[in-house]
């Protein structure tokens, strides 16, 4: 058990296993719970948090952190809209456009934060406003999407092993398998791990630092707009309230997942647990039906906690076994 | 040691006494841009600066964003101290939502009929539920503070925490409804007047002088400074950086507390939803208008009341010239990012080797 303890993919694994426990004790108190498409609505409920939290990831890996991507998501929904329905342009130019104006928010927070030594933080925080304000120019009304093309990646199921899931699980899954191969796989992602390990180390190691740190939260900003993609064919509707507080259910995932806070350690595959964990909270309170809705954020809160304590623990505790 | 001069001097910058002196003062450039917000509504909003006395009371546009900064200052004061010490507080609003909750539903207040007149009363003594709601501001603010102080984990993660939770406590409370509060003398803390002025702005007055003099008077504005400009070393030193960092977190979520029951009791009501929210992000950005840098250190309250000020300013200014009021959150963002930009010592050498 000890040796357990000190493994690197010990708090990863005490994810998994809170998914099973929950999932096996749900399925005991409501018998409906365990059937195949509950488990398949998870993914169709969560996919565009799970694009997120992937690229949240590849951030808090690196050391830092994004607040903007709840609002990158709703600015997203929100020029989706309004290039459909006000401007008229194709479905696929706007899907490409949107995908590249996230990039392109994430790159230049990322500029900042790099170029002028300013804090991940207060840029993104700083982003975060600037994202629900240019919302809010567009309309302060939500603009519904009736594009076929929307509607049709809405309302289409792809059948999968007797139940059936949203192509936007797809796209979501896909996105996912890419950013591990990214992550394990690529010199990009061993830079990633590295500056989150020690900044200074990696620059003597003669890691594009620079190049590294701004690619990273382009790519969140990137996963944040393809997030509003999947929620605007979710919601078919853009709307500048749309995902409020995403930015924290996000973290929470990655940090519920086994990634450190403090950077250097994780893996992308845990934003998948620690999204699933979030959403089997929210289908449990949702199945037990006497709680109210408030309840998903304190319990939220609360494995937070939990996680955040377990991990500052296992660092304290590496640290003077090292010593001895 | 004498601390007699402003703690928000700059230490690394030694003091000059040629004219460069109140160019270089560190509160120089929040009240110029202080100023030319005033300037602005000097000439573009008619009659900005008339005051006249209704009732006994003093009324005008002045008085009226000094009465609507008066939460935000209080909140700024708090977050000032955690600055200081390379902290930062996003619980903030989630504690103003969570006392603004915990007064209200206490005092609730039902009409009785008495004789035929009717009369409001409390539920539980008014006393009571301010301490009480206090008391529970104060809890936060121990949650927070032993979580950075006592496990030193990251303070953005540890107040993340109570953030997200603390919004949802107060909700459970409610039930998601909005609690409204029917008696008389609760009103008085967010909008009663007292010698003719705001009563708020008493109360920030006294919160204020109390953390100046705590901060100048005795040692414990140097040691936040030490904490903030090396914590291992202000340790080494022999100064109790843990018990430091947890007092300055416990105040933080007093001043939040005391600025939910003021907005609580200004909109005569609690919202769970939405009482507070962003308060966080305008307080930080309030602090760091005044000059307070994000990493740590030297701080200045007064600056920080300032910020507040120049937030305030800047809503009222934009919403009396008629821009539509989404603007203004596009606004206070490019002014953050400009803000930051101008702390950051690489814009700065940019800058010079464009000149030169």
């Amino acid at each position: 058990m000890k040796g357990l303890l000190h493994t690197p993919y010990f708090t990863s694994l005490v994810t998994v296993l809170l998914l099973v426990v929950m999932l096996g004790l749900g399925g005991a108190a409501y018998p409906g719970l365990l059937s195949t498409q509950v488990i398949f609505n998870l993914l169709i409920d969560n996919a565009f948090l799970l694009v997120i939290a992937v690229g949240m990831t590849f951030v808090i890996v690196s050391g830092g952190i994004d607040l903007s991507v709840g609002s990158v998501l709703a600015l997203s929904t929100m020029i989706a809209a309004w290039l459909l329905h006000v401007a008229h342009w194709p479905p696929l130019l706007v899907i490409v456009t949107v995908l590249a104006l996230g990039t392109v928010f994430g790159a230049g927070m990322g500029a900042l934060i790099h170029y002028f030594k300013l804090q991940p933080f207060i840029v993104t925080l700083a982003g975060m406003f600037l994202a629900r304000g240019l919302c809010y120019l567009i309309s302060i009304n939500s603009i519904t999407i009736d594009d076929p093309l929307f509607v049709a990646m809405s309302q289409t199921q792809l059948g999968l092993l007797g139940g059936f899931v949203s192509p936007g699980v797809v796209i979501a899954v896909v996105t996912l398998l890419l950013a591990i191969w990214l992550a394990h796989a690529t010199p990009f992602g061993r830079a990633v791990y590295a500056i989150g390990g020690n900044e200074q180390s990696a620059l003597m190691m003669g890691l594009p630092v620079g190049r590294t740190k701004v690619f990273i939260y382009a790519f969140s900003g990137f996963c944040a707009s393809l997030g509003g993609v999947l929620f605007s064919f979710y919601m078919l509707s853009g709307y500048g309230l749309h995902a409020q507080g995403t930015e924290l259910d996000a973290i929470a995932a990655v940090v519920i997942g086994g990634t450190l806070l403090s950077g250097g350690y994780g893996y992308v595959a845990g934003a998948l647990s620690g999204v699933l964990v979030l959403g089997t909270i929210q289908t449990l309170i949702a199945f037990d039906g006497t709680l109210s809705s408030w309840w998903t954020k304190i319990v939220i809160g609360g494995l937070l906690f939990v996680f955040c304590v377990v991990q500052r623990l296992m660092a304290m505790g590496q640290k003077t076994t090292k010593g001895s | 040691m004498s601390l007699s001069t402003p703690s928000s001097a700059p230490l690394a910058r030694p003091a000059s006494f040629t004219g460069n002196t109140v160019l270089h003062h560190p509160l120089s450039r929040p009240l110029a841009a202080l100023f030319l917000l005033l300037l602005v509504d000097l000439f573009a909003i008619p009659g900005f600066f008339h005051l006249e006395v209704r009732d006994g009371h003093l009324y005008g546009s002045v008085i009226d964003i000094v009465n609507r900064a008066a939460p935000l200052m209080l909140a700024a004061l708090g977050m000032t101290l955690v600055i200081a010490t390379r902290g930062i507080d996003i619980s903030v609003g989630a504690v103003v939502a969570l006392s603004g909750t915990v007064a209200a539903m206490l005092i609730g207040g039902t009409m009785v009929m008495d004789n035929g007149v009717a009369t409001y009363v409390s539920n539980i003594p008014m006393g009571w539920a301010l301490a009480a709601a206090l008391g529970a501001a104060l809890l936060c603010g121990a949650w927070n503070g032993v979580l950075v102080a006592g496990l030193g984990l990251q303070p953005i993660v540890a107040t993340l925490i109570l953030m997200v939770a603390g919004r949802g406590l107060a909700q459970l409370l409610t039930d998601g409804q909005i609690v409204t509060v029917y008696y008389q003398p609760y009103f008085f803390i967010g909008s009663g007047y007292l010698f003719g002025l705001p009563f708020s702005l008493f109360l920030v007055a006294a919160v204020f002088i109390i953390t100046a003099v705590l901060m100048r008077k005795t040692a414990l504005g140097l040691f936040i400074q030490a904490v903030g400009i090396n914590p291992v070393a202000a340790r080494l030193a022999g100064i109790r950086t843990a018990t430091l960092i947890f007092f300055v977190y416990v105040f933080c979520a007093a001043c939040a507390g005391l600025s939910g029951l003021m907005i609580s009791s200004n909109i005569k009501s609690a919202d769970a939803n939405n009482a507070g929210l962003m308060l966080e992000l305008d307080a930080i950005l309030a602090v760091t208008l005044g000059g307070t840098s994000l990493a740590g250190g030297k701080f200045s309250l007064v600056g920080s009341m300032i910020g507040a000020l120049i937030i305030q300013t800047l809503t009222y200014t934009i919403y009396s010239l008629g821009v539509p009021p989404e603007v203004n959150m596009v606004v206070k963002s490019v002014v953050v990012f400009l803000v930051c930009l101008s702390q950051s010592s690489e814009f700065k050498q940019l800058l010079h080797r464009r000149k030169a």
